[in-house]
């Protein structure tokens, strides 16, 4: 093929990610306003961060065209999908302590019976004191 | 080309807008955390898109620094509202 029908490759490709990448962003600002609690709400919210930014990420290399930017775009997504379980961890994790979740809608709730069972064991110890020690760990 | 543009811009700002009506409604901090961190992403998103039309990637610092600062704002905000839930 000639360079002119590479090139024309090189849009349609940068065009198709862009246009998925930010329909993960509308799917997400969508999930936030349509999903009934926090939990169901961090399952939407994920969307942008790690595909919809592969996608950017990978169209904006295309568009550049050259492998100088390679690195930094490379380190914007590998930041990204380290920090993005961190912190959606700790959200659940507080979401879970504070009770902002819909218990009839959970299928399974392993974190349930582990509560259940600390509780037992600090009753049988020191009978009268409630903690949430279980769920520090 | 443009046309690819102009509905990016569409879809993000659909999206953005989504986003601030959580962040006006949502019942609970961490509801308005999350809308938060998605609109912090969605301006990622953009900056990106305005990377590629003006094929100049300066901006490219700005979504590194994005990616930092949502991941400390939300582990700040999910601290506060447990360590507030305990006592």
């Amino acid at each position: 093929m000639s360079p002119a029908d590479w090139s024309t490759v090189r849009d349609v490709a940068v065009a198709v990610l862009l246009v998925l990448g930010c329909l993960m962003s509308l799917a997400a600002g969508i999930g936030l306003l349509r999903f009934p609690d926090l939990l169901s709400r961090m399952h939407a919210a994920t969307k942008p961060q790690v595909l919809g930014l592969l996608c950017l990420l990978a169209a904006a290399a295309l568009a550049a065209g050259q492998w100088a930017w390679v690195p930094v775009l490379v380190l914007i997504w590998i930041l990204q999908l380290l920090t993005a379980p961190v912190s959606a961890h700790m959200v659940g994790r507080a979401a879970y302590r504070s009770k902002h979740l819909k218990e009839h809608m959970l299928v399974v709730d392993d974190l349930a019976d582990v509560v259940r069972r600390a509780e037992e064991a600090d009753a049988e110890t020191a009978p009268g004191t409630e903690t949430t020690r279980a769920l520090d760990g | 080309m443009t046309i690819v543009y102009w509905v990016c811009g569409a879809l993000l700002a659909l999206a953005a807008g989504c986003a601030i009506v959580r962040i006006f409604r949502g019942p609970s901090l961490l509801d308005r955390m999350l809308a938060t961190d998605v609109l912090l992403v969605i301006v990622g998103s953009a900056l990106l898109v305005h990377a590629v039309i003006t094929g100049s990637l300066v901006n490219l610092v700005f979504v590194l620094v994005m990616a930092i600062a949502g991941f400390l704002g939300s582990v700040t905000v999910a601290r506060t509202v447990a360590a507030r839930e305990q006592r």
